[in-house]
């Protein structure tokens, strides 16, 4: 087993930690000779690691991916400050004393070094050395009373603070004068590979070009030193070194210009490589790239169970798991190989051999245990499939594969809800599990069957939906009879296998109670219920009392409350009572008898379903008119200043919010008569069982829009004093602000039309703005809360170990275990 | 555990079931489906309250000023009526100077400010000059009263700043509570109750007729400061709860209560963000991994900080198993006796490449979970 790390510490890295890591000193800024071939002592030189294939490294002999790279070290001509640690420099200079290196309070007082810092002593306790005033001037330069503090100053100045002083103020990462740099680390080449472009030209990596860049003003300084060179022309070249040291480390300093490439293009620096989304560490340590994974877009299929996938028989052939050859499994394999089902064998010295239908025969006489083979999908396998954004547990399950024909996947429309996909063309992940421990975790963890009720609030996430709905309503409300040939072609249509009782004829509710287990007993009111004053329970007059007695439905509407995804109360119910196979056939069934009901009767809804007689719509636009007359009468009470003004509003407010109230109870009126007047049809059935679709909907189609709203006011801008040039100034009619006053069905006015897509653009852009910030929300909730596990002993600790609750939701029961955040026993 | 709890055996957690990330998840996953319309009637009254997700990151964020800050005020048996109501509620609300004054003018000849006050809004709000004479605590002002007329003089000003002087003059609060622009009465399932837009719970609870046992805000730390870190807690959970169910959304509370527990479990109130929690974390991976990477990893060098791999994301970075859920327990079996009755002939002598497979496959996951979880305790530390 690889060992694990237990614990990373970090540290200053100091000058005699970089010699000794350093294999190669660097000496020139050339990085290639005449022939193309690395420089020695250049930054690219080949003892630095490999990053060109087939060659080995000088200093250690390994391969590509063998030598992890090595560094070098640059000795600078002049100390330059390491521009990450400006701060704790600025500090240190400001808390010790310049004479003594001491900090400048006694160890028996205590003061912060944040106090200190703020106010320091004019003197210091120890040697009485007056203390002069530090300033610091972003980005790197400091004065001590107006002089210059050069980096060798400083330098000099850390060197004198004794390691105990250290400790006190809690600086324990080694010695402060690393935080001058002398020598200087030059990482290895395989952390900045030059890239080789087609035209045969190297492309070197921005830290390169920075190193480049540092080395040859590095050797000119030396130079100009050297031969003497005038003062200013020294500093100048030591103020550019510490600038290119600077932008090493970080390029996006403000105060200081960007580095930049020859294309304008502004340079990562150290710090750029690690921060951000795409950074180091979020883009590359915490999320990785992986194999054996396939993605194309997602069809329904209601044929197939809620917990399979039918995978393209393309994908199911280049996604391969590995198995080792065992005793018991040989013939099998074998068989696999004769059938072109293994793409790849591994023979126990390591070596990968591709089988063909050439070295098939031969592969088969020399198997043996020891061997393991990289095998095709086939029926049955778990993999786990995922839909981004991964918003939620569910949206990662464990699937069972089915190779199918064609090139989608296929899923069962049931999963679609805690995946939050549709079929608009939508593209799902699939991942191949490599080792034997997942593919257990994922079929007793992570499978479909076993997320069927929701974490989050305790109900189904999977359930029957639409058309399935649909066909449950049709075919438990009515009291059509079904001789028993026609149940068993519904059965045989849905794939439903079962022996019917000796009955003559069937009800739908018959029909539905053979799905269910006989131990089930529950009641509850349906989604069609019609709301009426007094509930009378199982004595609906409208069959919406649903009634379950020993697995036999005797009363009621099964529709979207009792096996709808997100409200399903049987589902949710039979999660205690049976096991998760059961729910999951009972889901499956569910929904295909749906379909199959009504497939042999035809479900279509057309545009006449929305017609309303003539006086019916009479009525209607009697309602519609009703509303703007009171809203009309409300303006005109405004403008005499006899309107009612609402408590703690303007008078304007108060105006709109009437007019708002009066048009919404008018279309309340409207819809009311709708609900009453329109004739029965699929289109109706859909919204009362829940199938899709709402009483508002229709009553938007066939008889009203009603109020458009921006911001959830009326709409308000456009032009001066009015929303568009087809109403005189001033005009605060309904009318003029976004009343629609017909149904989609009837004709829109230009104008309502435009109020109807002002609301359309709106809702979009607050989708867009929502899905930013609840995503930024999702991430620091995560981070906040991540550390948080339940203990064998229920309490929640996080990883330092502090109790955040001594029992877990106060009751220590896991709400996927329950019954909508309940225990039912 | 008491027995009734063990009788729910079957409904608990599993044993170091990673809660925190259900509970993260299951917040903000219905958050995408929220709205952004902010403001909303809060109940018969006419306050607006801020709503739907700018509400809940303001809760986890735990803001101190939160954009609509509001309080609902219960009464004391004896004050019941409307008219008791009413006037508790004028004792609560702010009145300022300007909402008194009818006209207001600077007389530039005596460099005066001249302001008439209402004389029916006075006896309504019962203030009488005197009390508005000594409201007046204006440094270098002469105020003189006459009749229902104020002058106020200074004795150092020119013309210019009297403008100064009189806007702040006329700010100047005369009576009720600080920051309460609204008190509106309102009467829910046969009570009373004041809802008001601006708050400050301290100040109300020592109003007369103002039942402190019922009276709520809605600013977390006001409610900290006044009842303590449970009613902190509390709060949180019932504001938190109340935003999404308005938006019907459905949570199981248990999160709402962890999240809340997580806040203020310390004794004062954590944010969510980078400066709360998720910014004090003693593992530096962790704290880089989230937000201000470069901050955390400097720090940590000068403080010789070490990391020892605690929690979930350090583990990750590292592409080690997670310490949660199945991975906090390893699987032992005694490879080297006894094989499975069906290949008792001899076992192959490489037992790394494969057996660790064909080993694993006949126990089921559920059983040898269980048989972990117990033994916990003791045997990964004997096999460490």
């Amino acid at each position: 087993m690889v060992s694990k790390v237990k614990k990373i510490t970090f540290s200053i890295l100091s000058p005699e930690m970089i010699k000794n890591i350093a294999t190669v000193r660097i000496v020139t800024s050339d990085l290639y000779d005449v022939d193309g071939y690395p420089v020695e002592g250049g930054v690219m030189d080949p003892r630095l690691g490999v990053v060109d294939p087939g060659l080995h490294c000088r200093s250690c002999g390994g391969g590509i991916g063998e030598c992890t790279g090595h560094f070098g070290y640059l000795e600078l001509a002049k100390p330059v400050l390491n521009i990450l640690y400006t701060k704790a420099v600025y500090k240190l200079l400001k808390i010790s004393c310049r004479k003594c290196g001491k900090v400048l309070s006694k160890p028996d007082e205590k003061k912060s070094s944040k106090d200190l810092s703020r106010n320091p002593p004019s003197k210091c306790p120890h040697c009485k050395e007056a203390k002069g005033k530090i300033k610091f001037l972003k980005p790197s330069t400091f004065y001590e009373e107006k002089e210059e503090l050069s980096p060798e100053d400083i330098r000099e100045w850390f060197e004198s603070i004794p390691e105990d002083e250290l400790k006190r103020i809690g600086f324990k990462g080694g010695r402060p004068e690393a935080l001058i740099l002398t020598l200087f680390p030059i990482s290895p080449v395989t952390a900045r590979p030059s890239i080789t472009l087609e035209s045969g030209e190297k492309s070197e990596d921005d830290l390169t070009h920075k190193l480049v860049d540092i080395v040859r003003i590095n050797q000119s300084l030396r130079e100009n030193i050297d031969i003497g060179a005038p003062d200013f022309i020294i500093k100048d070249l030591w103020e550019l070194l510490q600038y290119h040291v600077t932008t090493y480390f970080d390029n996006e300093l403000t105060g200081i210009p960007q580095a930049r490439h020859r294309s304008g293009r502004p340079l990562k620096g150290m710090i750029q490589r690690m921060k951000g989304k795409e950074g180091r560490i979020r883009g590359n340590l915490l999320g990785k790239r992986v194999n054996f994974s396939a993605r194309t877009v997602i069809s329904p299929d209601p044929r197939i169970s809620i917990n399979e996938v039918g995978v393209p028989d393309v994908i199911a052939k280049e996604l391969t798991i590995e198995v080792p050859v065992t005793k018991l499994n040989t013939s099998q394999i074998k068989e696999l190989i004769k059938t072109d089902k293994v793409n790849y064998a591994k023979r126990p010295d390591g070596r990968r051999i591709k089988v063909g239908p050439d070295n098939k025969e031969e592969l088969i006489e020399n198997l043996a245990p020891g061997w393991s083979l990289d095998r095709q999908l086939y029926d049955g396998d778990m993999v786990l499939f995922n839909r981004q954004p991964s918003l939620h547990r569910p949206s990662i399950m464990a699937h069972r594969v089915r190779v199918m024909p064609h090139k989608t996947f296929r899923i069962s429309p049931q999963v679609c809800p805690p995946y939050n996909a549709d079929f608009d063309g939508d593209e799902m992940n699939l991942h191949a599990l490599q080792t034997e421990e997942s593919r257990v975790e994922a079929a007793e963890l992570v499978d479909v069957k076993n997320n069927i009720i929701s974490p989050r609030f305790g109900g189904p996430l999977i359930g029957v939906d639409l058309d399935q709905i649909s066909g449950m309503y049709l075919l438990t409300r009515g009291d059509e009879k079904f001789s028993k040939r026609e149940t068993l072609d519904m059965f045989s249509r849905a794939g439903i296998r079962m022996d019917l009782p000796d009955k003559e004829h069937f009800t739908g509710k018959d029909i539905f109670s053979l799905l269910l287990p006989e131990s089930l007993n529950i009641e509850f009111r349906s989604s069609c219920c019609v709301q009426c004053e007094k509930c009378l329970n199982d004595g609906c007059k409208f069959d919406c009392w649903v009634k379950i007695k020993d697995g036999k439905l005797t009363k009621g509407t099964i529709d979207a409350a009792a096996v709808g995804a997100l409200k399903g109360k049987i589902i949710s119910r039979l999660h205690g009572l049976v096991d998760t196979d059961e729910i999951k056939t009972f889901i499956d069934n569910c929904g295909r008898l749906g379909v199959s009901y009504l497939a042999g009767r035809g479900f279509s809804i057309g545009i006449s379903d929305l017609d309303l007689t003539a006086d019916v719509m009479d009525e209607v636009k009697k309602r519609v008119e009703k509303a703007e007359r009171n809203s009309d009468s409300l303006i005109d009470k405004y403008g005499k200043n006899e309107l009612k003004i609402l408590p703690g509003l303007t008078a304007a407010q108060s105006l709109e919010t009437q007019i708002l109230n009066v048009l919404a109870e008018g279309l309340n009126d409207v819809s009311e008569i709708v609900k009453e007047k329109i004739k029965e049809s699929d289109i109706v059935s859909m919204a009362n069982s829940g199938a899709k679709g709402s009483l508002i909907n229709i009553t938007q189609m066939a008889a009203c829009v009603g109020q458009e709203a921006i911001l959830g006011q009326r709409i308000k801008r456009g032009y001066f004093n009015r929303t568009l040039p087809h109403f005189k100034k001033g005009d605060l009619s309904a009318d003029g602000h976004g009343f629609v006053k017909q149904g989609f069905k009837q004709e829109l006015s230009p104008t309502e039309l435009f109020w109807n897509i002002m609301n359309g653009r709106e809702g979009l852009m607050d989708k867009s703005l929502r899905t930013r910030k609840s995503g930024y929300m999702q991430r620091r909730l995560v981070n906040a809360l991540q550390d948080l596990r339940v203990n064998p002993n229920m309490s929640v600790k996080n990883s330092n170990g502090h109790i955040i609750q001594f029992v877990a939701g106060e009751d220590g029961v896991d709400p996927s275990k329950s019954e909508w955040g309940d225990v039912n026993d | 555990m008491t027995d009734s709890q063990i009788s729910k055996k079957k409904h608990l957690y599993s044993p170091e079931e990673a809660i925190g990330v259900i509970a993260a998840q299951s917040l903000s996953e219905p958050a995408t489906q929220m709205t952004m319309r902010t403001y909303h009637f809060a109940g018969t009254a006419g306050i607006q309250v801020t709503l739907g997700l700018p509400r809940i990151i303001e809760i986890f964020d735990a803001r101190k000023e939160l954009a609509t800050p509001t309080m609902e005020i219960h009464l004391l048996d004896d004050f019941q009526t409307t008219e008791k109501a009413k006037k508790v509620a004028e004792n609560i609300k702010e009145v300022k100077l300007k909402d008194l004054v009818v006209s207001d003018v600077i007389d530039l000849t005596n460099l005066e400010i001249i302001c008439k006050l209402d004389p029916k809004m006075l006896k309504e709000l019962e203030i009488d000059m005197d009390a508005i004479k000594k409201a007046i605590k204006l440094k270098k002002v002469k105020v003189d009263v006459e009749g229902h007329e104020l002058k106020v003089a200074s004795t150092t000003l020119d013309v210019k700043n009297l403008h100064k002087l009189k806007y702040k003059l006329l700010e100047l609060h005369m009576k009720g509570i600080k920051g309460v622009t609204q008190a509106i009465i309102s009467r829910d399932g046969g009570e009373w109750v004041i809802n008001t837009l601006g708050s400050n719970l301290k100040k109300v609870l020592k109003i007369e007729g103002v039942n402190p046992n019922k009276t709520t805000c809605n600013n977390i730390f006001e409610v900290m400061d006044v009842l303590g870190v449970e009613a902190a807690r509390n709060a949180i959970i019932e504001q938190a709860k109340y935003t999404l169910d308005e938006q019907g959304l459905d949570v199981d509370v248990r999160y709402i209560m962890l999240l809340a527990d997580l806040m203020t479990f310390t004794g004062e109130i954590k944010a969510i963000g980078r400066y709360g929690i998720a910014g004090q974390k003693t593992s530096v991976l962790a704290r880089a991994a989230f937000e201000e990477t470069k901050k955390h990893l400097i720090s940590a060098s000068i403080k010789n900080a070490s990391d020892d791999l605690s929690g979930i994301v350090e583990n990750i970075m590292l592409n080690q198993v997670i310490p949660a859920g199945t991975g906090s327990y390893d699987l032992f079996g005694d490879i080297s006796e006894t094989p499975p009755a069906a290949s008792d002939e001899k076992k192959p002598v490489k037992k790394a490449a494969k057996p660790k497979a064909s080993k694993k496959e006949p126990e089921k996951k559920a059983p040898v979970k269980k048989a972990a979880a117990k033994k916990k305790v003791e045997k990964p530390k004997t096999k460490k």
